[in-house]
């Protein structure tokens, strides 16, 4: 479990997270959504550690992560996995090298071993024989998947994804949100994913968090998502005429449904 | 960002490479690919402008000896002081500056566009001591040997060219080589391709390492890398000059 309290985090003048508090729990998708430039990327890497917050406190299991000392940071830190927008990919490394990375620095495992486990996880991502193939070499998708591997193979206990959809195709991007949310539930991880794609907010946000100018605006999850009140969430998940029209259905449809639960009852 | 701001980020970073190692064998591994890179893949250029250099100096000193009382062997030892005390060590590092500094400037700069230092940072890893360090201690290791090789070929391209040219006899160059030699001049070049070596691996780390934006500012702080690596290095050169040769 992660929580977050009252982190504040600005550049020169500017505030860009402004107290916001939050607790992700393990086991569920807990997705971080806002407009561009509402801070979602700032308040993720402030919660990695890539940016120090102003004030605040993040704990990773009750322990402060901002009050660790440089050890303690690092035992964390290998217990976090993370997938990039761009899937930060090591060029110069095949696939297998790069997810063999992070077993290469960390444990002393044989290198049959650490083959075992890399062709573990990249099965466990639904990826076959990529193994010698160059980030360069793939597609969008492919990359995600990879990146995802990489930071699933130390059986990290938090995975990070920031903007695991973007670039990808409506379908590819369904197939990335399932593969994220089963690695969730299956090994119990606290997943913390950044996205503006409302296809994984409807299909994997068991706990979402709305970020309007750096605050948090709104809290709860796909099921309430669309019956909020909150106008300014509103106006970023119904932002085109055809989301409104399908809003306006699904309620009538949901109050047609509870009418005839009423009949019947 | 002031002078003084960045020259203190930059011996912050200086100082952050000083951590224990995740993995010795990674960065072993990473020096030894460090060394191949910086080392042998420069080895071409400083070859071929080390055989010119030394050749060019052998003419043109031959062409401005114009008296018969100064022996033909003077020119052996004017190619030779002139590529050991400055042509080896300060315009091959000037080179060097141009390839090896824009190369790690691009590397580095590339790799944080692309969030590949945010996710070595992610995994835990000290990316100043795994990226930067061994960059550096590869430049401190290849470039006084490059600077070696430099003067060795120098001296060589002098000799080739005076004999081809008919300026002056074989063993009349072997004999002017050997004629007052100070090894301490050797010494000199070393104290020389040491510095420069440090000079370009971090600034050209430090240019990379902290580039903010996209391609386009790669390419500008890999620029920026050069330029302020070929200043101090001729600034250090001056330095050094004044106080290593001081009579």
């Amino acid at each position: 479990m992660i929580e977050v309290k009252n982190i504040r985090k600005g550049f020169g003048d500017r505030t860009v997270i402004d107290g916001v508090s939050a607790v992700m729990e393990a086991g569920k998708c807990n997705l971080i959504i806002g407009a561009s430039g509402s801070g979602k990327t700032v308040f993720m890497k402030c919660i990695v550690g890539l940016f120090v917050p102003d004030s605040g406190e993040i704990l990773y299991n009750g322990k402060n992560f901002l009050a660790m000392n440089g050890d303690e940071r690092k035992d964390i830190r290998q217990q976090i996995g993370m997938l990039f927008q761009g899937s930060a990919l090591f060029d110069s490394l095949t696939v297998e090298q790069n997810i063999m990375f992070p077993l290469n620095m960390f444990t002393r495992d044989s290198y049959s071993q650490k083959l075992k486990r890399v062709n573990e996880v990249l099965e466990r991502v639904n990826l076959k024989d990529v193994n010698k193939k160059f980030p360069a070499e793939l597609s969008g998708g492919m990359k995600k998947r990879v990146g995802i591997a990489r930071a699933i193979v130390l059986n990290p206990k938090y995975l990070f994804c920031d903007e695991p959809n973007s670039g990808l195709d409506p379908l590819t991007s369904m197939v990335i949100d399932k593969l994220i949310k089963e690695i969730t539930t299956e090994y119990n991880i606290t997943t913390l994913i950044n996205t503006h794609d409302m296809n994984s907010v409807m299909e994997i946000g068991d706990h979402i968090i709305y970020m309007y100018q750096g605050k948090k605006e709104w809290e709860g999850n796909n099921k309430e998502i669309i019956f909020s009140k909150n106008e300014r969430l509103n106006e970023f998940i119904f932002a085109s005429e055809f989301l409104k029209d399908a809003k306006d259905m699904r309620m009538l449809e949901q109050t047609g449904r509870m009418d005839n639960q009423r009949n019947s009852k | 960002m002031t002078l003084f701001t960045e020259f203190g980020r930059y011996l912050l970073m200086l100082k952050g490479m000083f951590s224990k190692p995740e993995n010795g064998k990674m960065y072993w591994k990473e020096l030894m690919h460090q060394c191949s890179e910086i080392g042998i893949g420069s080895l071409g250029i400083v070859v071929i402008i080390s055989i010119f250099m030394g050749a060019v100096s052998a003419l043109q000193t031959s062409y401005q000896l114009v008296s018969n009382f100064i022996p033909r062997s003077t020119i052996a030892t004017i190619v030779r002081d002139t590529v050991i005390l400055e042509f080896a060590p300060t315009l091959v590092c000037i080179v060097l500056a141009g390839v090896v500094g824009s190369k790690i400037a691009s590397e580095l700069g590339n790799m944080r566009v692309s969030e590949q230092i945010d996710a070595l940072e992610i995994m835990g890893i000290n990316t100043k001591a795994y990226l930067v360090m061994p960059k550096i201690v590869a430049a401190l290791i290849m470039i006084p040997l490059l600077v070696v090789v430099s003067a060795a070929l120098g001296i060589w391209g002098g000799r080739l060219a005076g004999v081809m040219s008919g300026i002056i006899a074989p063993n009349i160059y072997d004999k002017g080589l050997i004629e007052g030699f100070k090894p301490y001049n050797v010494f000199f070049a070393l104290v020389k391709g040491y510095t420069f070596a440090f000079i370009i691996a971090s600034i050209s780390a430090y240019y990379g390492y902290f580039v903010k934006g996209g391609a386009l500012e790669i390419g500008r702080s890999s620029t920026r890398a050069v330029v302020v690596s070929c200043v101090a290095i001729l600034f250090a050169d001056y330095i050094l000059a004044a106080l290593l040769l001081d009579k």
